[in-house]
Protein backbone atom coordinates (compact mmCIF):
# COMPACT_ATOMS: atom_id res chain seq x y z
CA UNK A 1 0.00 0.00 0.00
CA UNK A 2 2.72 2.11 0.76
CA UNK A 3 3.25 2.48 -3.24
CA UNK A 4 -0.22 4.18 -3.45
CA UNK A 5 -0.17 7.40 -5.31
CA UNK A 6 -1.74 9.88 -3.26
CA UNK A 7 -0.79 12.88 -5.16
CA UNK A 8 -2.52 12.11 -8.59
CA UNK A 9 -5.47 14.13 -8.69
CA UNK A 10 -6.08 13.73 -12.74
CA UNK A 11 -8.46 10.92 -11.66
CA UNK A 12 -11.12 9.19 -8.72
CA UNK A 13 -8.90 6.44 -8.08
CA UNK A 14 -11.75 4.67 -6.07
CA UNK A 15 -14.97 2.87 -7.94
CA UNK A 16 -18.27 3.28 -5.56
CA UNK A 17 -21.99 3.06 -5.56
CA UNK A 18 -23.58 6.14 -7.40
CA UNK A 19 -27.32 7.12 -6.30
CA UNK A 20 -29.35 9.80 -7.93
CA UNK A 21 -32.11 10.72 -5.74
CA UNK A 22 -35.19 12.87 -7.71
CA UNK A 23 -36.91 13.66 -4.23
CA UNK A 24 -35.46 14.60 -0.68
CA UNK A 25 -37.80 11.19 0.83
CA UNK A 26 -35.65 8.84 -1.95
CA UNK A 27 -32.48 10.05 -0.66
CA UNK A 28 -33.52 10.07 3.12
CA UNK A 29 -34.13 6.47 2.47
CA UNK A 30 -30.81 5.93 1.19
CA UNK A 31 -29.44 7.47 3.39
CA UNK A 32 -30.99 5.39 6.26
CA UNK A 33 -30.06 2.08 4.24
CA UNK A 34 -26.49 2.81 3.33
CA UNK A 35 -25.14 5.32 6.54
CA UNK A 36 -22.21 5.12 7.88
CA UNK A 37 -20.91 4.15 4.73
CA UNK A 38 -21.73 6.78 2.41
CA UNK A 39 -21.22 10.24 1.58
CA UNK A 40 -23.67 13.03 0.42
CA UNK A 41 -22.01 14.85 -2.89
CA UNK A 42 -23.59 18.42 -3.73
CA UNK A 43 -20.85 21.08 -4.80
CA UNK A 44 -17.87 18.63 -4.84
CA UNK A 45 -14.86 21.14 -4.19
CA UNK A 46 -14.18 19.21 -1.02
CA UNK A 47 -15.66 15.57 -1.65
CA UNK A 48 -14.85 15.37 -4.93
CA UNK A 49 -11.03 16.95 -3.90
CA UNK A 50 -10.54 14.82 -0.71
CA UNK A 51 -11.65 11.69 -2.61
CA UNK A 52 -8.88 12.16 -5.14
CA UNK A 53 -6.65 12.24 -2.52
CA UNK A 54 -7.54 9.21 -1.18
CA UNK A 55 -8.30 11.33 2.09
CA UNK A 56 -11.81 9.39 1.85
CA UNK A 57 -12.68 7.00 -0.34
CA UNK A 58 -16.84 6.37 0.58
CA UNK A 59 -18.33 2.98 -0.72
CA UNK A 60 -21.19 4.56 -1.85
CA UNK A 61 -22.34 8.17 -2.96
CA UNK A 62 -25.56 9.69 -3.16
CA UNK A 63 -25.47 12.80 -5.15
CA UNK A 64 -28.29 15.36 -4.28
CA UNK A 65 -27.94 17.75 -7.10
CA UNK A 66 -30.91 16.36 -8.75
CA UNK A 67 -33.46 17.09 -5.92
CA UNK A 68 -36.08 19.02 -7.05
CA UNK A 69 -36.94 21.99 -4.85
CA UNK A 70 -33.83 22.41 -2.82
CA UNK A 71 -32.53 25.29 -4.50
CA UNK A 72 -34.14 28.56 -3.15
CA UNK A 73 -33.67 31.86 -1.56
CA UNK A 74 -36.35 33.27 0.14
CA UNK A 75 -38.10 35.52 3.30
CA UNK A 76 -41.08 34.43 4.67
CA UNK A 77 -42.43 35.50 8.17
CA UNK A 78 -39.15 36.98 8.74
CA UNK A 79 -37.12 34.49 8.27
CA UNK A 80 -35.05 34.02 4.90
CA UNK A 81 -34.56 30.64 4.13
CA UNK A 82 -31.69 28.93 1.82
CA UNK A 83 -31.67 25.80 0.51
CA UNK A 84 -30.06 23.16 0.80
CA UNK A 85 -28.78 23.66 -2.80
CA UNK A 86 -28.48 26.93 -3.39
CA UNK A 87 -24.95 28.06 -4.03
CA UNK A 88 -22.19 30.80 -2.68
CA UNK A 89 -23.50 32.21 -6.39
CA UNK A 90 -27.21 32.61 -6.04
CA UNK A 91 -26.27 34.13 -2.27
CA UNK A 92 -24.34 36.71 -4.07
CA UNK A 93 -27.11 37.50 -6.32
CA UNK A 94 -29.61 37.55 -3.98
CA UNK A 95 -30.51 41.77 -2.80
CA UNK A 96 -32.12 39.77 0.74
CA UNK A 97 -28.15 38.39 1.19
CA UNK A 98 -26.48 41.75 0.31
CA UNK A 99 -29.52 44.15 1.86
CA UNK A 100 -30.29 42.15 5.33
CA UNK A 101 -27.07 39.77 6.27
CA UNK A 102 -24.56 41.69 5.15
CA UNK A 103 -21.71 39.61 6.97
CA UNK A 104 -22.81 36.73 4.81
CA UNK A 105 -22.43 38.98 1.56
CA UNK A 106 -18.92 39.93 2.90
CA UNK A 107 -18.02 36.16 2.89
CA UNK A 108 -19.15 35.80 -0.34
CA UNK A 109 -17.38 38.27 -1.96
CA UNK A 110 -13.92 37.28 -0.03
CA UNK A 111 -14.75 33.38 -0.56
CA UNK A 112 -12.77 31.67 -3.44
CA UNK A 113 -13.38 31.97 -7.33
CA UNK A 114 -16.45 32.66 -9.36
CA UNK A 115 -16.47 29.04 -10.75
CA UNK A 116 -15.91 27.66 -6.82
CA UNK A 117 -18.99 29.67 -5.64
CA UNK A 118 -20.89 28.58 -8.79
CA UNK A 119 -20.86 25.03 -7.37
CA UNK A 120 -20.04 25.25 -4.03
CA UNK A 121 -23.41 25.30 -1.68
CA UNK A 122 -23.53 27.22 1.85
CA UNK A 123 -24.55 23.81 3.26
CA UNK A 124 -22.08 21.62 1.99
CA UNK A 125 -19.27 24.46 3.82
CA UNK A 126 -20.96 24.29 7.14
CA UNK A 127 -21.67 20.51 7.04
CA UNK A 128 -17.66 20.11 5.80
CA UNK A 129 -16.83 21.71 8.95
CA UNK A 130 -13.59 23.11 8.75
CA UNK A 131 -12.83 25.66 11.97
CA UNK A 132 -12.05 28.15 8.87
CA UNK A 133 -15.59 28.44 6.88
CA UNK A 134 -16.11 31.70 5.56
CA UNK A 135 -19.85 31.40 6.02
CA UNK A 136 -19.99 30.42 9.63
CA UNK A 137 -19.05 33.01 11.26
CA UNK A 138 -21.46 35.78 9.56
CA UNK A 139 -24.35 32.77 9.82
CA UNK A 140 -23.35 32.55 14.20
CA UNK A 141 -23.58 35.97 14.46
CA UNK A 142 -27.02 36.39 12.78
CA UNK A 143 -28.60 33.15 14.90
CA UNK A 144 -28.75 31.29 11.54
CA UNK A 145 -30.75 27.36 12.68
CA UNK A 146 -29.80 24.41 10.55
CA UNK A 147 -32.80 21.89 9.65
CA UNK A 148 -31.94 18.80 9.45
CA UNK A 149 -33.94 15.63 7.93
CA UNK A 150 -34.02 12.12 8.45
CA UNK A 151 -36.14 9.19 7.87
CA UNK A 152 -37.28 10.01 11.77
CA UNK A 153 -38.18 13.06 10.71
CA UNK A 154 -36.85 17.42 10.80
CA UNK A 155 -35.11 18.82 13.55
CA UNK A 156 -33.87 22.40 13.89
CA UNK A 157 -30.15 22.80 15.40
CA UNK A 158 -28.84 25.92 16.45
CA UNK A 159 -25.89 27.19 14.63
CA UNK A 160 -23.97 27.93 17.87
CA UNK A 161 -24.27 24.01 18.71
CA UNK A 162 -23.87 22.47 15.13
CA UNK A 163 -19.97 22.45 15.02
CA UNK A 164 -17.97 19.87 17.44
CA UNK A 165 -14.88 19.51 16.35
CA UNK A 166 -12.83 20.04 13.00
CA UNK A 167 -14.41 18.04 10.05
CA UNK A 168 -17.25 16.90 12.87
CA UNK A 169 -20.95 18.04 13.03
CA UNK A 170 -23.93 17.57 15.53
CA UNK A 171 -25.38 15.40 12.72
CA UNK A 172 -25.99 11.78 12.51
CA UNK A 173 -24.87 9.56 10.09
CA UNK A 174 -28.48 9.55 7.96
CA UNK A 175 -29.26 13.10 8.58
CA UNK A 176 -29.22 15.63 5.72
CA UNK A 177 -28.97 19.56 6.12
CA UNK A 178 -31.94 20.55 3.87
CA UNK A 179 -32.13 24.18 5.19
CA UNK A 180 -30.58 27.03 6.63
CA UNK A 181 -33.21 29.33 7.90
CA UNK A 182 -31.46 32.97 9.01
CA UNK A 183 -34.23 35.39 11.14
CA UNK A 184 -34.77 38.97 9.45
CA UNK A 185 -32.83 41.34 11.60
CA UNK A 186 -34.79 44.46 12.98
CA UNK A 187 -33.78 48.06 11.72
CA UNK A 188 -30.89 49.89 13.66
CA UNK A 189 -28.65 47.04 13.56
CA UNK A 190 -25.86 45.64 10.80
CA UNK A 191 -23.23 43.58 10.91
CA UNK A 192 -19.88 42.46 8.85
CA UNK A 193 -17.12 40.06 8.42
CA UNK A 194 -13.64 40.16 7.88
CA UNK A 195 -10.87 37.83 6.79
CA UNK A 196 -7.17 37.51 6.90
CA UNK A 197 -5.73 35.05 4.35
CA UNK A 198 -2.67 34.99 2.12
CA UNK A 199 -4.44 35.11 -0.79
CA UNK A 200 -9.02 35.44 -1.04
CA UNK A 201 -9.07 32.84 -2.84
CA UNK A 202 -7.12 30.84 -0.04
CA UNK A 203 -8.77 29.56 3.76
CA UNK A 204 -8.51 32.14 6.24
CA UNK A 205 -5.77 32.77 9.16
CA UNK A 206 -8.34 33.89 10.79
CA UNK A 207 -11.72 35.34 10.20
CA UNK A 208 -14.12 37.40 12.26
CA UNK A 209 -18.04 38.53 11.93
CA UNK A 210 -19.57 41.02 13.94
CA UNK A 211 -23.85 41.88 14.60
CA UNK A 212 -25.08 45.08 16.36
CA UNK A 213 -27.84 46.20 16.72
CA UNK A 214 -27.80 50.38 18.28
CA UNK A 215 -30.79 52.06 19.93
CA UNK A 216 -30.07 56.08 21.30
CA UNK A 217 -26.59 55.20 21.25
CA UNK A 218 -26.76 52.17 22.83
CA UNK A 219 -25.54 48.48 22.29
CA UNK A 220 -29.05 46.58 22.65
CA UNK A 221 -27.61 43.35 21.05
CA UNK A 222 -24.38 42.03 19.97
CA UNK A 223 -23.16 38.85 18.49
CA UNK A 224 -19.58 37.73 17.93
CA UNK A 225 -17.95 35.20 15.85
CA UNK A 226 -14.49 33.90 15.14
CA UNK A 227 -13.48 31.20 12.01
CA UNK A 228 -9.69 29.62 12.07
CA UNK A 229 -8.52 30.19 16.04
CA UNK A 230 -10.22 27.10 17.43
CA UNK A 231 -11.24 23.73 16.65
CA UNK A 232 -14.66 24.88 15.18
CA UNK A 233 -16.16 28.68 14.51
CA UNK A 234 -16.62 30.05 17.73
CA UNK A 235 -19.35 32.55 19.42
CA UNK A 236 -17.07 34.92 21.93
CA UNK A 237 -19.92 35.62 24.31
CA UNK A 238 -16.72 37.12 27.16
CA UNK A 239 -16.92 40.33 24.01
CA UNK A 240 -20.87 40.05 23.68
CA UNK A 241 -21.00 40.97 27.32
CA UNK A 242 -18.58 43.51 27.14
CA UNK A 243 -20.69 45.19 24.48
CA UNK A 244 -24.29 44.91 25.30
CA UNK A 245 -25.77 47.70 27.23
CA UNK A 246 -22.78 49.94 27.07
CA UNK A 247 -22.38 52.75 24.36
CA UNK A 248 -21.41 52.43 21.09
CA UNK A 249 -18.78 54.04 20.47
CA UNK A 250 -15.06 53.09 19.29
CA UNK A 251 -13.95 52.70 22.98
CA UNK A 252 -16.56 50.27 23.37
CA UNK A 253 -15.25 48.14 20.49
CA UNK A 254 -11.91 48.52 21.00
CA UNK A 255 -12.29 46.89 25.03
CA UNK A 256 -14.81 44.31 24.09
CA UNK A 257 -12.63 43.04 21.25
CA UNK A 258 -9.70 42.65 23.63
CA UNK A 259 -11.87 39.79 25.70
CA UNK A 260 -12.17 37.63 22.22
CA UNK A 261 -8.52 35.62 23.40
CA UNK A 262 -10.90 34.33 26.52
CA UNK A 263 -12.68 32.25 24.35
CA UNK A 264 -10.46 31.24 21.76
CA UNK A 265 -7.70 28.68 21.01
CA UNK A 266 -5.74 28.63 18.40
CA UNK A 267 -3.00 26.35 16.62
CA UNK A 268 0.55 26.40 14.75
CA UNK A 269 -0.67 25.24 11.28
CA UNK A 270 0.49 25.64 7.81
CA UNK A 271 -1.40 28.48 7.12
CA UNK A 272 -0.64 30.80 10.66
CA UNK A 273 0.50 30.26 13.55
CA UNK A 274 -1.25 30.57 17.22
CA UNK A 275 0.74 33.68 18.20
CA UNK A 276 -0.03 35.70 15.37
CA UNK A 277 -3.41 34.70 15.57
CA UNK A 278 -4.18 35.53 19.15
CA UNK A 279 -2.59 38.84 18.23
CA UNK A 280 -4.82 39.17 15.69
CA UNK A 281 -8.33 38.33 16.30
CA UNK A 282 -8.93 41.39 19.21
CA UNK A 283 -8.06 43.49 15.77
CA UNK A 284 -9.92 41.90 13.61
CA UNK A 285 -13.42 42.11 15.47
CA UNK A 286 -12.89 45.59 16.57
CA UNK A 287 -12.19 46.15 12.54
CA UNK A 288 -15.35 44.42 11.82
CA UNK A 289 -17.62 46.01 14.97
CA UNK A 290 -16.22 49.35 13.67
CA UNK A 291 -17.23 48.57 10.03
CA UNK A 292 -20.59 47.34 11.21
CA UNK A 293 -21.49 49.92 13.14
CA UNK A 294 -20.60 52.43 10.04
CA UNK A 295 -23.74 50.80 8.42
CA UNK A 296 -25.73 51.30 10.74
CA UNK A 297 -25.09 54.31 10.51
CA UNK A 298 -25.27 54.64 7.01
CA UNK A 299 -28.67 53.67 7.49
CA UNK A 300 -29.67 55.96 9.78
CA UNK A 301 -28.04 58.77 8.14
CA UNK B 1 -24.26 4.35 -18.00
CA UNK B 2 -24.82 5.91 -21.06
CA UNK B 3 -25.42 9.65 -20.74
CA UNK B 4 -26.58 12.26 -23.16
CA UNK B 5 -25.73 15.77 -23.05
CA UNK B 6 -25.17 18.71 -25.45
CA UNK B 7 -21.98 19.40 -26.49
CA UNK B 8 -20.84 22.72 -27.52
CA UNK B 9 -23.68 22.83 -29.99
CA UNK B 10 -24.22 19.35 -30.28
CA UNK B 11 -25.90 16.40 -29.05
CA UNK B 12 -23.60 13.53 -27.77
CA UNK B 13 -23.79 10.31 -26.08
CA UNK B 14 -21.07 8.27 -24.51
CA UNK B 15 -20.76 5.80 -21.98
CA UNK B 16 -19.21 6.71 -18.40
CA UNK B 17 -18.43 4.86 -14.89
CA UNK B 18 -19.92 7.27 -12.03
CA UNK B 19 -15.91 7.69 -10.93
CA UNK B 20 -15.48 9.67 -14.53
CA UNK B 21 -14.62 13.07 -14.25
CA UNK B 22 -16.41 15.64 -16.71
CA UNK B 23 -13.16 16.88 -18.18
CA UNK B 24 -11.50 13.41 -18.95
CA UNK B 25 -14.65 12.32 -20.60
CA UNK B 26 -14.19 15.20 -22.44
CA UNK B 27 -10.99 14.83 -23.58
CA UNK B 28 -10.60 11.34 -23.89
CA UNK B 29 -13.74 10.19 -24.46
CA UNK B 30 -15.37 12.98 -26.50
CA UNK B 31 -12.04 14.40 -28.11
CA UNK B 32 -12.36 17.93 -26.94
CA UNK B 33 -9.22 19.07 -26.11
CA UNK B 34 -10.30 22.82 -25.06
CA UNK B 35 -10.42 22.31 -21.54
CA UNK B 36 -7.06 21.39 -19.66
CA UNK B 37 -5.84 19.42 -16.86
CA UNK B 38 -3.54 21.38 -14.92
CA UNK B 39 -3.91 21.71 -10.71
CA UNK B 40 -6.62 19.07 -10.13
CA UNK B 41 -8.18 20.70 -7.12
CA UNK B 42 -9.66 23.39 -8.22
CA UNK B 43 -7.15 25.94 -7.93
CA UNK B 44 -6.45 26.70 -11.46
CA UNK B 45 -9.65 27.57 -13.79
CA UNK B 46 -7.86 25.84 -16.86
CA UNK B 47 -10.66 23.30 -16.60
CA UNK B 48 -13.36 25.57 -16.50
CA UNK B 49 -16.70 24.74 -18.38
CA UNK B 50 -20.23 26.18 -18.62
CA UNK B 51 -22.42 23.71 -17.63
CA UNK B 52 -26.04 24.80 -18.33
CA UNK B 53 -24.67 28.41 -18.45
CA UNK B 54 -22.73 28.37 -14.79
CA UNK B 55 -18.81 27.98 -15.04
CA UNK B 56 -17.35 24.75 -13.08
CA UNK B 57 -14.38 22.97 -13.01
CA UNK B 58 -14.80 20.32 -14.69
CA UNK B 59 -11.81 18.83 -13.20
CA UNK B 60 -14.01 18.24 -10.08
CA UNK B 61 -17.55 17.74 -11.83
CA UNK B 62 -18.52 14.16 -12.12
CA UNK B 63 -19.44 13.04 -16.00
CA UNK B 64 -23.02 11.89 -14.83
CA UNK B 65 -23.57 15.68 -13.76
CA UNK B 66 -23.88 16.47 -17.58
CA UNK B 67 -26.36 13.76 -18.05
CA UNK B 68 -29.31 15.83 -20.08
CA UNK B 69 -27.19 19.14 -19.67
CA UNK B 70 -25.63 21.51 -21.70
CA UNK B 71 -21.48 22.02 -21.86
CA UNK B 72 -20.11 24.78 -23.40
CA UNK B 73 -16.14 24.69 -23.74
CA UNK B 74 -13.66 26.74 -25.18
CA UNK B 75 -14.04 25.52 -28.36
CA UNK B 76 -17.87 26.21 -28.38
CA UNK B 77 -18.27 29.91 -27.85
CA UNK B 78 -20.86 31.49 -29.60
CA UNK B 79 -19.10 32.83 -33.13
CA UNK B 80 -19.43 36.58 -32.41
CA UNK B 81 -17.95 36.50 -28.73
CA UNK B 82 -15.06 33.96 -30.14
CA UNK B 83 -13.81 36.52 -32.79
CA UNK B 84 -14.38 39.14 -30.50
CA UNK B 85 -11.97 37.67 -27.64
CA UNK B 86 -9.36 36.04 -29.92
CA UNK B 87 -8.69 39.06 -31.32
CA UNK B 88 -8.62 41.28 -28.44
CA UNK B 89 -6.55 38.32 -26.47
CA UNK B 90 -3.75 38.42 -29.90
CA UNK B 91 -3.73 41.90 -30.08
CA UNK B 92 -3.00 42.60 -26.29
CA UNK B 93 -0.82 39.86 -26.10
CA UNK B 94 -2.81 38.28 -23.77
CA UNK B 95 -1.83 34.43 -24.42
CA UNK B 96 1.70 33.31 -24.33
CA UNK B 97 1.98 29.71 -23.95
CA UNK B 98 -1.72 29.11 -24.54
CA UNK B 99 -2.53 26.17 -21.78
CA UNK B 100 -4.44 28.54 -19.29
CA UNK B 101 -6.38 30.68 -22.56
CA UNK B 102 -9.10 28.33 -22.89
CA UNK B 103 -10.52 28.92 -19.03
CA UNK B 104 -9.86 32.33 -19.24
CA UNK B 105 -11.97 32.23 -22.82
CA UNK B 106 -15.22 30.82 -20.70
CA UNK B 107 -14.82 33.05 -18.42
CA UNK B 108 -14.54 36.00 -20.36
CA UNK B 109 -17.37 34.91 -22.52
CA UNK B 110 -19.88 34.43 -19.60
CA UNK B 111 -18.42 38.09 -17.89
CA UNK B 112 -19.34 39.75 -21.80
CA UNK B 113 -22.45 38.51 -21.47
CA UNK B 114 -23.52 38.63 -18.08
CA UNK B 115 -22.60 42.71 -17.94
CA UNK B 116 -21.78 45.47 -19.77
CA UNK B 117 -19.14 48.51 -19.05
CA UNK B 118 -16.76 46.34 -17.41
CA UNK B 119 -14.38 48.07 -14.59
CA UNK B 120 -11.09 46.73 -14.46
CA UNK B 121 -12.15 45.34 -10.85
CA UNK B 122 -14.93 43.69 -11.75
CA UNK B 123 -12.39 41.84 -14.86
CA UNK B 124 -9.75 40.93 -11.75
CA UNK B 125 -12.68 39.65 -9.67
CA UNK B 126 -14.59 37.54 -12.08
CA UNK B 127 -11.26 35.99 -13.15
CA UNK B 128 -9.17 35.48 -9.97
CA UNK B 129 -10.07 31.45 -10.09
CA UNK B 130 -7.63 31.65 -13.46
CA UNK B 131 -4.29 31.15 -13.22
CA UNK B 132 -1.77 32.40 -15.91
CA UNK B 133 1.71 31.24 -15.62
CA UNK B 134 3.22 33.46 -18.46
CA UNK B 135 1.59 37.04 -19.08
CA UNK B 136 1.89 38.13 -15.38
CA UNK B 137 -2.14 39.19 -16.25
CA UNK B 138 -2.10 42.38 -17.36
CA UNK B 139 -2.48 41.98 -20.84
CA UNK B 140 -5.67 39.40 -19.91
CA UNK B 141 -7.22 41.97 -18.10
CA UNK B 142 -6.68 44.40 -20.83
CA UNK B 143 -7.95 42.20 -23.21
CA UNK B 144 -11.05 41.87 -21.58
CA UNK B 145 -11.67 45.33 -20.98
CA UNK B 146 -10.83 45.91 -25.19
CA UNK B 147 -13.77 43.31 -25.85
CA UNK B 148 -15.97 45.02 -23.65
CA UNK B 149 -15.27 48.12 -25.20
CA UNK B 150 -15.91 47.24 -28.74
CA UNK B 151 -19.18 44.95 -27.33
CA UNK B 152 -19.92 48.67 -25.51
CA UNK B 153 -19.87 50.61 -28.96
CA UNK B 154 -21.96 48.47 -31.39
Amino acid sequence: MSSLNRMNTRILPTSFNYYEPRTIDEALKLLSELSPEVRILAGGTDLIVKMKARQVEPKNIINIKRIEGLRYITEEKGKIKIGALATWRDLEKSWQISKKIPALFDAISVMGSVQVRSMATIAGNLCNASPAADSAPPLLVHGAIVKASSIRGTREIPLDKFFLSPGKTILMPDEIVVEIEIPVPPQRSSSAFLKLSRTAMDLAKASAAAYLEVEDGKVVDAKIALGAVAPRPVRSLSAEAELIGKPATEETFSLASRQVVKDISPIDDIRSTASYRKKVSPILVEDALKLAFSRIRGELG
Amino acid sequence: MIIKFKLDGKEVSVDAEPNELLLNVLRDKLGVKAPKYSCGIGECGACTVLLDGEPVLSCLTLAVDANGKEVITAAGIEEEYAALISKAFSEEGAVQCGYCSPGFAVMSYLLLREKKNLSEEKVREFLRGNLCRCTGYVNIIKAVLKASEVMGGK
